[in-house]
C-alpha cells in the first residue's frame, strides 16, 4: 500500500479493505449472538418438551406441550418461587436504603473516621464472605430464622453487610458537584434537607442501579441460600430447589422441570433488567471506571 | 543494580525497561519490607503516645475539674445532668447502668470461661424421676467464644464511651468558664440531621456490617486456632478449646510432617491462581475485542448486538450455568447428540467434566461466556471517551489498526481499568459460584488424600472452603485457616499491584 501514487487508487483499495473487515466483523458478531443466545433458546424449548423428562440428543421437542410447567404447580416450586420473590422485594428496599446511606456519607461528609473506616472496609472484603456462613448459621438457628423459616434469616444476612458494597453509588454521588449543597446549605437547609430535597431526586440513576442489582441477588443466591435452609424444602429459594432436581438420582424425572421452572424465573427478571437497562449499564460502566 | 536515572531510562529499549522495572521491583522487596517494618513501629508509637496523652489528659480533667466532674468518673452523665444537658446525662447513665447489668448477670461468666471456652461439657447423669440415665448438658463453646468476644467488644465500647464523658465534662467546663451556653437536648436532636447527621446516616448500615460481617469474621479467625469440628461442635457432642496454631501447621505442614493437608493446598491454591489469571485476562481483552468490534465505524444495529449480550447478564446465573453444565455431562445434550449421529461411540463420550484437563479447559471456556457481556459493557464506556482525534492524528501519521490498537487503545483502556484488573482478579479467585455449579469442583483429584474434603481438580480455596465446612465430618477450624489464607494471600497481591502501579501508569500516561 505505500508504493502506492495514485491517492485516488489508495483510498479504493482502503474502502475495499474496510468493507471486508466489516463483513467479517458482521459475521463474527452474529455467531457471537447465536452462541449467547443458543442456551436459553434451548431451555425454552427442552421445557416444552412432552414425551421425556430426562436428557436427551436432540433439542426441537416431538411433541409440543406445557405439561412441564402444569407439574410445576404440584411440587415445592411455588413455594420457592414466593420464598425468592419475598426475600428479593424486602432486599431491593432495605438494601437500598442502607447501600445509599453509606455511600453518600462516604462521598459527601467529611470525618475524622472517613479514611479509616473505608480502608477498614477494604480490608474487610478481601475475607471470604463465605467465612462467616458457619456462625451465622448457628446464631440464625438460636433465632429460629433457619430450614423453614429461612427467609427472614436469609434477608437479615442479605441486607445486614450490604453497606460493604458502597463502591458504585459513591462514585456517582462523587460526580455531583458539591456547590449544590454548598448553596442550599447557605439558603438554610439542614444536611437532611439537602439530601432528600437536593440530591435524592439528582440520584434516579443510582437508586434505580441499586434496587435493580439488590432485588436480582436473591435471585441468584446459591450459597448462603443452601446453607440457611439447610435441606428443609419449605425454606429454599429457587436456585437451590432447582439445583436438587438435577441432582443424579431426581435428574431423570425432573430434567425438563428444571428448564421450566428455568423459563419461570428468568423471565420476570429478564423483563424487568431490560425495562431499566439503561440504568444497569450506567452504573456498570461508572463502577468500573472508578474502580 | 545500577540505578538509572530518568534520561538514561527513556533511552532504553522497550524490553530493557521492562527487565529494569522487574529488576528494580525484586532489588526493592527488602526496603520495602524494612519501610514496612519501621512503619508498624511507628504505628506502635504513635499509639503509645495517643495512650499516654489521653491518660494525662483524663487525669489533669480530674484534677482540674469542679465537683460535679469528679463525680462523672464514676457516675456517668452525672455532670451533664447537673449542667441541665438531660438527654445527654440519661443517654450516659442508661449506658452505664445496662453496662454494668450485662456484666454483673452474665459478662462475666463469658470473660471467665473464655481462656478454657468451657469446662464441663454434656455428661450422663442419673435422674430419679425417670430412673436412668439422661444426658445433660452444661457448658456450651460456641456460645462462650461467641458472647466472649461480644463481651470484649461490649467493654471496648464502654471504655470508648466513658472517655467521651470525661471529654464532654471538660468541654462543658470551658464553655461555661466563656460564658457560652451548653447545647440543650434540642439542640443535639437537631444536630443529628444537621451538622452531625452523618453519624445518624452510618449507624444502621455500620451496626449491621459490625453484627454480621465483623463480628462473624474476629469469630472465625479464632475458630482457627481452636479444634471445632463436627465431633466438637461445644454442645451436643463434645467441647472444643484452644489449641495454638496447630492447624496452620497442619495445613502448611512447618514441623508436623503430615502432608495430608499441604499437599492439597498447594494444589488447590496453584489452581486457584491459574483459573484467576486466565478468567480474568480472557475476559478483559476478549470482552474489549467484542466492544471494539460493535464500536466500530459503519457497523451497523450496535444497540442489537449489545441488547443481545446484555440479556445474558439479566437470567440469573445458576440458571444458564446449570444447564450448561448438564449439557456438557456425559449424558448430556452435546454426547447425546453426537451418539445419535454416529459421530462418537458409546463409552467414548467427550470427557467434559470427567477428565482433569478438559474440565479446566471447558470451566474456563464457559467463564468466558458468562464474563464477556460486562467487559463488554465496561469497555464500550471507556472507549468511547478516548478522544477521537488522537485516531486521527494517529492515521495521519500512517499507524495501522494494529499499531492504533496498541499504542492508543491498550494502554488507555488499562491506564483506566487497572484497579478494575485487580478487583476483577480477586473476585475470580473467589468465584464460586461458576466453579461449584458447574463441576462441583469434581473430577475427583485421586492423587490427594480424602481425609482433606474430596478435593477435586477445579476446586477453588473458596469451593474447598465450603466442601469441608458442609461435609459430613465438618472441619470449621480449617475452613477458618483456608478463609485466612485467602485473606492473605488476596492482601498480599493486592499490596504488589498497588506498589506496583504507579509505575505502569507513569510509564503509559498520555503524553
Amino acid at each position: 500500500m505505500a508504493k502506492e501514487n495514485n491517492s485516488m487508487q489508495r483510498h479504493m483499495g482502503m474502502r475495499a479493505a474496510n468493507a471486508i473487515s466489516n463483513t467479517l466483523i458482521y459475521i463474527l458478531l452474529i455467531v457471537i449472538s447465536v452462541i449467547w443466545l443458543i442456551p436459553f433458546v434451548f431451555i425454552l424449548l427442552q421445557s416444552l418438551r412432552v414425551e421425556s423428562t430426562w436428557q436427551v440428543g436432540y433439542v426441537v421437542p416431538r411433541q409440543w406441550g406445557f405439561d412441564n410447567y402444569v407439574r410445576l404447580l404440584s411440587t415445592n416450586f411455588p413455594k420457592w418461587y414466593l420464598n425468592t420473590l419475598i426475600m428479593a422485594l424486602v432486599t431491593a428496599v432495605l438494601q437500598t436504603v442502607i447501600v445509599l446511606c453509606m455511600s453518600y456519607t462516604l462521598s459527601r461528609f467529611r470525618f475524622k473516621m472517613r479514611k479509616p473506616l473505608m480502608q477498614f472496609m477494604l480490608i474487610l472484603g478481601m475475607f471470604p464472605g463465605m467465612l462467616t456462613m458457619i456462625i451465622l448459621y448457628r446464631v440464625l438457628k438460636d433465632l429460629g430464622m433457619t430450614q423453614a423459616n429461612a427467609v427472614p434469616g436469609l434477608i437479615l444476612v442479605y441486607v445486614a453487610s450490604s453497606g460493604m458494597g458502597y463502591y458504585v453509588s459513591k462514585g456517582f454521588f462523587d460526580t455531583i458537584p458539591k456547590s449544590l449543597d454548598e448553596a442550599a446549605r447557605v439558603d438554610g437547609a439542614t444536611r437532611a434537607q439537602v439530601l432528600y430535597k437536593i440530591i435524592l431526586p439528582l440520584a434516579k440513576p443510582i437508586v434505580i442501579y441499586t434496587i435493580l442489582t439488590a432485588f436480582m441477588g436473591p435471585w441468584g443466591d446459591f450459597v448462603f441460600a443452601r446453607y440457611i435452609s439447610m435441606g428443609t424444602a419449605a425454606g429454599m429459594n429457587v436456585a437451590v430447589g432447582l439445583n436438587n432436581w438435577l441432582n443424579l438420582d431426581q435428574i431423570g424425572n425432573n430434567y425438563t422441570m428444571f428448564c421450566a421452572g428455568g423459563v419461570v424465573v428468568a423471565i420476570p427478571v429478564t423483563i424487568l433488567f431490560m425495562c431499566l437497562q439503561r440504568y444497569y449499564v450506567e452504573g456498570v460502566t461508572g463502577g468500573a471506571v472508578k474502580g | 543494580m545500577k540505578h538509572y536515572s530518568d534520561l538514561e531510562y527513556l533511552k532504553l529499549s522497550k524490553w530493557q525497561r521492562f527487565g529494569y522495572r522487574v529488576a528494580s521491583f525484586f532489588a526493592g522487596i527488602p526496603k520495602a519490607i524494612w519501610n514496612f517494618i519501621k512503619r508498624i513501629g511507628l504505628l506502635l508509637k504513635t499509639i503509645a503516645l495517643v495512650v499516654a496523652n489521653e491518660a494525662k489528659d483524663i487525669w489533669s480533667t480530674f484534677v482540674q475539674g469542679d465537683w460535679k466532674t469528679k463525680v462523672s468518673y464514676l457516675v456517668m452523665g452525672f455532670g451533664c445532668l447537673a449542667r441541665g444537658q438531660i438527654l445527654r446525662g440519661l443517654l450516659f447513665l442508661l449506658f452505664e447502668l445496662v453496662f454494668i447489668g450485662y456484666m454483673v448477670v452474665t459478662g462475666v461468666y463469658w470473660l471467665r470461661m473464655l481462656p478454657s471456652l468451657g469446662i464441663q461439657g454434656p455428661m450422663k447423669e442419673y435422674n430419679a424421676i425417670y430412673d436412668t440415665y439422661v444426658t445433660t448438658y452444661h457448658d456450651n463453646s460456641f456460645k462462650i467464644l461467641l458472647y466472649g468476644v461480644l463481651t470484649l467488644f461490649f467493654i471496648i465500647a464502654f471504655l470508648y464511651t466513658w472517655r467521651a464523658n470525661v471529654k464532654q465534662n471538660k468541654l462543658a467546663e470551658q464553655i461555661l468558664r466563656a460564658g457560652k451556653k451548653l447545647k440543650s437536648g434540642k439542640d443535639d436532636l437537631r444536630s443529628l440531621v444537621d451538622d452531625q447527621f452523618h453519624k445518624t446516616l452510618l449507624a444502621l448500615p455500620m451496626t449491621g456490617i459490625i453484627v454480621f460481617t465483623v463480628l462473624p469474621i474476629v469469630f472465625m479467625i479464632l475458630v482457627a486456632f481452636t479444634n471445632y469440628d463436627g465431633a466438637h461442635d461445644g454442645y451436643n457432642n463434645n467441647l472444643f478449646t484452644w489449641v495454638g496454631w496447630k492447624n496452620f501447621n497442619t495445613m502448611l505442614n512447618w514441623s508436623s510432617g503430615n502432608k495430608t493437608y499441604s499437599a492439597t493446598f498447594g494444589e488447590v491454591l496453584t489452581w486457584t491462581l491459574i483459573w484467576a489469571f486466565f478468567a480474568t485476562f480472557s475476559n478483559y481483552f476478549l470482552g474489549m475485542l467484542v466492544a471494539m468490534m460493535i464500536n466500530k465505524k459503519g457497523i451497523r444495529l450496535k444497540k442489537l448486538w449489545r441488547t443481545v449480550l446484555v440479556m445474558t447478564i439479566a437470567i440469573p446465573q445458576f440458571i444458564s450455568l446449570l444447564y450448561v453444565s448438564k449439557m456438557f455431562a456425559k449424558n448430556g445434550l452435546i454426547n447425546l447428540f453426537l451418539l445419535d449421529h454416529g459421530l462418537i461411540q458409546q463409552g467414548h463420550e467427550l470427557p467434559f467434566w470427567e477428565n482433569p484437563t478438559w474440565a479446566r479447559i471447558t470451566v474456563i471456556l464457559i467463564n468466558i461466556w458468562i464474563g464477556i457481556p460486562y467487559l463488554m459493557l465496561i469497555a464500550t464506556g471507556i472507549l468511547m471517551n478516548i478522544p477521537a482525534d488522537l485516531y486521527e492524528s494517529a492515521k495521519i501519521d500512517g499507524a495501522s489498526g494494529w499499531q492504533q490498537y496498541t499504542k492508543i487503545t491498550l494502554p488507555y483502556m488499562l491506564f483506566i481499568t487497572g484497579p478494575y484488573l485487580l478487583t476483577s482478579f480477586t473476585s475470580n479467585m473467589n468465584n464460586f459460584n461458576v466453579i461449584f455449579l458447574l463441576t462441583g469442583g469434581g473430577p475427583t483429584n485421586a492423587a490427594l488424600s480424602t481425609a482433606a474434603g474430596n478435593v477435586g481438580h477445579t476446586d477453588l480455596l473458596i469451593t474447598w472452603l465450603f466442601k469441608i465446612t458442609t461435609g459430613e465430618e465438618a472441619q470449621y477450624y480449617l475452613a477458618s485457616v483456608v478463609g485466612i489464607m485467602v485473606f492473605v494471600v488476596i492482601a498480599v497481591i493486592s499490596l504488589v499491584v498497588y506498589n506496583f502501579l504507579p509505575s505502569i501508569k507513569n510509564e503509559e500516561d498520555f503524553q
